[in-house]
């Protein structure tokens, strides 16, 4: 394989032990460290060229940069490099946290694949770079060319926001596109192949190089994929809240041995569900169709049945069948042209519920068509694999709960809690959201709900290796009688020793909601102690609410006890993030 | 004998007179407990950590920790409240206990089910109402006990003042209970002093008690210590003072045993604070250190002697005791029903099942007594045996009106065994439980009335006991039938106690179930129905012809 970053003066194994090195350093320490090597640079004599060969882009190289949190975007961009370099069209890779925003103006050729998080935001760690082109005194780019892959998911309102409103600025500040933007739902492999194709041959006509006649086998992939999961066998499947919780939530054990799958602490594993067998008989109701008829999916046919069970999202809202619908249903297609009752929409219904309100005479073919391929679900995983070898351990909140008088599930959760299945299963690596590479920094980690479960995984692992830094975990729930997930074990950590120190928050115990961000505000004088000691911050869980609460609370703690201006504790934060010691997985 | 103290000795010496570290574990959210020395320690302030055994299993394997909460255990020396206080402690129950109140076996109430943020606001409210919990639990004397119908006779006023007297004696003085919850200042390093219990305070709990002859309501022979009242023309005088009475033992531990009380003497009645201080000291100094379940009063004394205790008694007295005065017990339990004392006033003694106060489906107890105590001016009196006396009723007819309204009434028909029969709590709350008891009991009670009414003996006044363990709460030893808890579903069966609670029972079957315990019982009973002697109690039949006859 040729590496992607072919053009820079040092190997790709070394700018990794780079990278290593500098790890955990703040912005001070690298630009210090920038001066330093400049300095080593200067002492060697070093030849202009090769410096300047690192810093001036190649003007006929393509430059793929992707926006990602969960990795798609970013293994959709390297398949494309690979594809480029075995077309002998020179692209470099580019990860949208690493770069300046202001490489773009010196670039001639870009393509994009960015994904859309939160509600309608960029991916953790990308955001610096968007603000910056949506500024209104952003520079032009009438020198650019580009083209847009925009990864999304049709159950939020704001459908791949980021890549659509990344497409419109860059032709506003003068660019050319060069292939259309391809918006992609959750079942993004066909578009994202078409996308890449389309960009490829615009590139390899530009390049003036006939595309080599010799076909290249594409490495059929041995490994276990999302598209090749493993059928993992479930070892445990214990509900972890107490009888009288409002929640369901299970702690789940998947067998692994013999699939090769490898995780580290901080990974998700991706799980291919099948849907709840009630909710297909309940849509198979609500449209009157036999569930016995034949519909075409891809090269396949199956009877209906089947393919809403196994082969189609019946679960979350998508956009295609709304706008099937709104086609017919002037209400929907009133609903479309306004934006918060879309949202709201999205939020409160899922597919069942369209189909039972707005009932419609719908043929078997055309609805499998309106609904978007059933997607994997991630879940952290919840176990060190040095102290489950072979294993996998999730933590799962069932999704189930009554609305307009109906039952609802999530299918996943559901397919994971109903047991007896073989679990399909592939592991998504999270290079985010790893514990310090030095076995003495101490951590904090923060979160609510199921976002204990990387914490679970994090506090096993460095009791297997007998890393020495201190861990502190600050939790929250609704009951404390109930809701503590893995309660004992977290004594038991603390009691031996592992754990220096457990918060928690509980919001539906006393008269006033407490939650994790009061605790964080209430320790601010230990907490920055920690920051001091050089300390790693994590967040996992609720994206809606909990990330951002914590995120002013931690602003408030740097205030408070640093001293610092509140842009100054913006600042701080940012440079936390950027050093790898803020660290967030929220969903 | 092994030399080394007991863990829990450890746990005193360093606890800075009972603080130990029970503040921070108050403050520890993490956990629904107490650090493990603390749940030692806390006893001593009047509270036991437990978990509902009923889901421990469950939330174990859901990675939860035991349904953690506290058994708070109110001190109500005599049994004496007043009607305020009953309304007090009701009130808390609701707000922050299992909505119910546990009258105990020693004349005290319980609260089950309160949760650790709770703890404070709990014991907090009960101080206020001027009851509290410091010493109700732990190794220094309990709540004394007093047979509590004072106004039957002249002697039992002062009786009373005695009891009261001796309780206030020997309440610990350590500052840590204000400290904690009432929010006391701290005293400066050094400043707390315990004149009588010294800093390590007794080996074991200690236990008191005053009795007054004919009635032995308060089972004196199970007490460390007993008074019993002895009268002269109508006034008191003094006391026969026992000693060595405890009845816990260990199924299978020989060295562990009941023990029934020795009277050794007399003393005038204001000597018996004295005494009290002097025996409580005595098993400080000798009692055993090393070993807890070897560590009462009565092992002290059988290691070492009645006459090395009556020695040592004087020596530190400074005068000897008198030969003690003849006295004669005729009953034990509490007389349901209406009673009317010396000076007119009306007093009602009633019925209530396994002492349990709560509201539920047949009768409203709970409500019904807080009712009662809005409209009564008399006070309120928790008997040796789990049941209530509303005492000095100057209208007896409104107080009837609320028994009928709130069906409390209705409760009292029982037959005698049942309104002697007693059961300790167990399970789901008593950590120690092997089997069921509190909850075991009516069926039980109801399965042994149709034995008795099947033999012609409903009206007999038999006392059945049943115990979760070998504990012996309910005092079973001295009960004509006790049932001893084993394992689920199986007790040992004792028989043979007398019924003036003088003499101990003994173990006649192990580890049965209760369709042979029931089959066996049915025999006797008709047996005893048939062959009994003029006047003999069915303690003394079972006595003779089955434990002497073996
Ligand atoms: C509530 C009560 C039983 C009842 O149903 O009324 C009771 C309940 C308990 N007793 Fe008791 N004892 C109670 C009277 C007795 C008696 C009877 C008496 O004192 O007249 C005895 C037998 C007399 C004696 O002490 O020898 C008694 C002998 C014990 C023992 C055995 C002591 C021994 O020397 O071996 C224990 C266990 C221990 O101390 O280790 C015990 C321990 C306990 C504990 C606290 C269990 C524990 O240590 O964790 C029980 C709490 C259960 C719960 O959930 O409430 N309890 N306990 C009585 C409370 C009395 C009070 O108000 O202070
Ligand atoms: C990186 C990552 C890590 C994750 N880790 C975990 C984890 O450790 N544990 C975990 O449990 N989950 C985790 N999740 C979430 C998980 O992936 C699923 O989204 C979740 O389990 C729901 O999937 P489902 O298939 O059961 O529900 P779906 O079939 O996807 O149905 C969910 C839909 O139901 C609707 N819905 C759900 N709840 C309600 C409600 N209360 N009111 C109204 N509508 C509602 C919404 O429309 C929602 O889209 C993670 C997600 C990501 C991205
Ligand atoms: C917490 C969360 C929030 C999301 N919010 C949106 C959204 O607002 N709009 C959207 O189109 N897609 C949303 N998505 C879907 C992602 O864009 C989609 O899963 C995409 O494939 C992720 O690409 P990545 O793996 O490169 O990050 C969200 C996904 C997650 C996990
Ligand atoms: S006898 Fe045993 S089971 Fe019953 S309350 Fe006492 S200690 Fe508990």
């Amino acid at each position: 394989m040729t590496s992607p970053h072919a053009a820079l003066p040092i190997p790709e194994a070394g700018i990794l032990e780079l990278r290593e090195t500098v790890r955990g350093f703040d912005r001070e320490q690298l630009l210090w460290s920038s001066g330093y090597l400049a300095g080593l640079a200067n002492a060697a004599e070093a030849p202009r060229g090769a410096v300047a060969s690192a810093t001036t882009p190649d003007p006929d190289a393509w430059t793929i940069l992707y926006a990602t949190e969960t990795g798609n975007s970013r293994r959709i961009a390297e398949s494309l490099a690979q594809r480029a370099s075995e077309s002998n069209v020179k692209a470099k890779l580019e990860d949208l946290t690493n770069v300046r925003p202001r490489l773009l103006s010196r670039l001639e050729r870009a393509v994009f694949v960015v994904a859309t998080h939160g509600l309608g935001d960029p991916p953790e760690g990308t955001e610096a770079f968007f603000e910056f082109w949506h500024r209104d005194d952003a520079p032009r780019l009438e020198g650019l060319e580009y083209s847009v892959l925009a990864l999304g998911d049709s159950s939020y309102a704001d459908f791949c926001e980021i890549g659509r409103r990344l497409d419109t600025r860059l032709t506003e500040l003068g660019a050319t596109r060069i292939a259309a933007r391809v918006d992609c739902d959750v079942d993004f492999d066909d578009d994202a192949d078409r996308w890449s194709s389309a960009v490829l041959d615009r590139a390899r006509r530009d390049s003036d190089i006939a595309a080599p006649a010799r076909t290249v086998l594409r490495a059929v992939p041995s490994a276990v994929s999302r598209s090749h999961p493993f059928a993992s066998r479930l070892l445990a499947n214990q509900r972890i809240t107490g009888p009288g919780s409002s929640k369901d939530v299970r702690h789940i054990e998947l067998d692994l041995a013999s699939s090769g799958l490898r995780y580290l602490p901080g990974d998700s594993l991706g799980v291919i569900p099948e849907n709840p067998p009630a909710l297909v008989d309940a849509v198979l109701k609500a449209t009157g169709i036999d569930g016995g008829t034949t519909v075409r999916l891809d090269d396949d046919s199956v009877p209906l049945a089947e393919a809403l069970r196994a082969h189609r999202e019946i679960t979350a809202l998508s956009r295609p069948l709304v706008d099937k619908l709104a086609a017919r249903r002037p209400a929907v297609s009133a609903i479309l042209d306004d934006r918060d009752r879309l949202r709201e929409l999205f939020r409160m219904h899922q597919v069942i519920d369209l189909l039972s309100e707005w009932p419609a005479r719908w043929g078997a073919q055309e609805l499998v068509d309106a609904l978007r391929k059933l997607p994997p679900r991630l879940y952290s995983i919840a176990s060190s694999p040095d102290a489950n070898p072979d294993e996998a351990h999730l933590t799962v909140a069932v999704v189930e709960y009554e609305r307009f008088g109906r039952l609802h599930w999530g299918a996943a959760s559901n397919f994971l809690a109903a047991g007896g299945h073989a679990i399909p299963v592939y592991v998504e690596a999270n290079e985010q959201f790893r514990l310090p590479a030095d076995p003495d920094t101490p951590i904090v980690m923060i979160g609510a709900g199921t976002g204990i479960a990387p914490y679970r995984a994090f506090v096993e692992h460095r009791r297997e290796h007998g890393h020495r830094g201190d861990n502190w975990l600050i939790f929250g729930d609704r009951n404390f009688a109930s809701d503590f997930l893995y309660q004992l074990e977290w004594l038991r950590y603390r009691k031996e020793g592992t754990l220096a120190r457990i918060d928690v928050a509980f919001s539906r115990d006393g008269s006033e909601k407490v939650y994790v961000q009061h605790r964080i505000v209430e320790q601010a004088r230990r907490l920055h102690d920690w920051l001091e000691r050089g300390a790693h911050l994590y967040v996992c869980g609720d994206a809606e609410r909990m990330a951002g609460d914590v995120n002013d609370a931690l602003l408030r703690v740097l205030e408070q006890e640093a001293g610092l201006s509140p842009e100054r504790s913006i600042e701080r934060l940012a440079e936390l993030k950027a050093g790898g010691r803020y660290r967030r997985d929220v969903y | 004998m092994a030399t080394t103290e007991s863990p829990v000795e450890k746990i005193k010496a360093h606890s800075d007179y009972l603080r130990g570290t029970i503040v921070a574990s108050l403050a520890d959210a993490a956990s629904g407990g107490l650090a493990d020395d603390d749940t030692q320690l806390s006893k001593f302030h009047g509270f036991y950590q437990q978990d509902d055994r009923d889901v421990r299993a469950d939330r174990a394997r859901r990675k939860l920790e035991p349904a953690y909460s506290f058994m708070i255990r109110v001190r109500v020396p005599g049994g004496i409240a007043t009607p305020e206080q009953w309304r007090t402690l009701t009130e808390i129950a609701k707000s922050h206990a299992n909505h119910s109140l546990r009258l105990t076996t020693r004349q005290a109430v319980q609260l089950h089910g309160v949760i650790k943020r709770d703890l404070k606001a709990t014991i907090r409210g009960i101080n206020d109402s001027l009851l509290d919990t410091i010493a109700a639990c732990g190794d220094v004397n309990r709540n004394v006990m007093c047979s509590p119908l004072a106004e039957l006779s002249g002697v039992h006023e002062r009786a009373f003042e005695v009891a009261a007297a001796i309780s206030e004696h020997l309440t610990p003085r350590t500052r840590a209970y204000h400290e904690i919850w009432l929010d006391g200042d701290k005293v400066a390093g050094g400043a707390d002093q315990e004149p009588i219990y010294g800093s390590t305070y007794l080996p074991r709990k200690f236990k008191i008690a005053v009795a007054i002859p004919p009635q032995n309501d308060v089972d004196i022979f199970a007490q460390d210590l007993g008074f019993i009242a002895i009268e002269r023309r109508g006034e008191l005088s003094g006391f026969n003072v026992s000693v060595g009475g405890g009845l816990g033992m260990s199924h299978g531990e020989p060295d562990t045993y009941p023990r029934a009380a020795e009277v050794i003497g007399y003393c005038a009645a204001d000597r018996a604070v004295e005494v009290a201080e002097q025996v409580v000291a005595l098993q400080r100094d000798y009692g055993d250190r090393s070993n807890r379940k070897h560590a009462r009063l009565k092992y002290t004394i059988d290691d070492r002697g009645i006459d090395w205790f009556k020695r040592e008694l004087a020596a530190r007295l400074g005068f000897r005791l008198e030969e003690a005065r003849p006295f004669r017990f005729l009953r034990r339990g509490d007389s349901i029903g209406w009673v009317r004392d010396h000076r007119g006033a009306w007093n009602l003694t009633l019925f209530v099942p396994q002492g349990r106060v709560i509201d539920s489906d047949e009768h409203r107890l709970m409500s019904g007594l807080a009712e009662i105590s809005k409209a009564h001016c008399g006070d309120l009196r928790l008997t040796p045996n789990q049941n209530l006396i509303v005492a000095g009723i100057p209208d007896r007819a409104r107080i009837g009106t609320l028994l009928d309204e709130f069906g409390i009434a209705e409760l009292q028909a029982v037959s005698p065994m049942r309104q002697l029969a007693l059961a300790c709590v167990a399970l789901p709350t008593c950590p120690l439980a092997m089997a069921e008891a509190e909850r075991y009991l009516p069926e039980l009670g109801a399965k042994i009335d149709e034995l008795l009414a099947k033999s012609g003996l409903a009206d007999e006044p038999i006392s059945l006991r049943v115990s979760g363990c070998p504990n012996g709460c309910s005092r079973p030893y001295l009960a004509e039938i006790a049932l001893v808890g084993k394992a689920p579903g199986r007790y040992n069966l004792f028989l043979g106690g007398s019924a003036d609670g003088r003499r101990l029972n003994s173990l006649v079957e192990e580890n049965i179930d209760e369709a042979r315990a029931l089959a066996r019982l049915d025999r006797l009973f008709s047996e005893f129905a048939n062959r009994r002697r003029e006047a003999e109690t069915f303690g003394d039949y079972a006595q003779r012809s089955v434990v002497e006859s073996s």
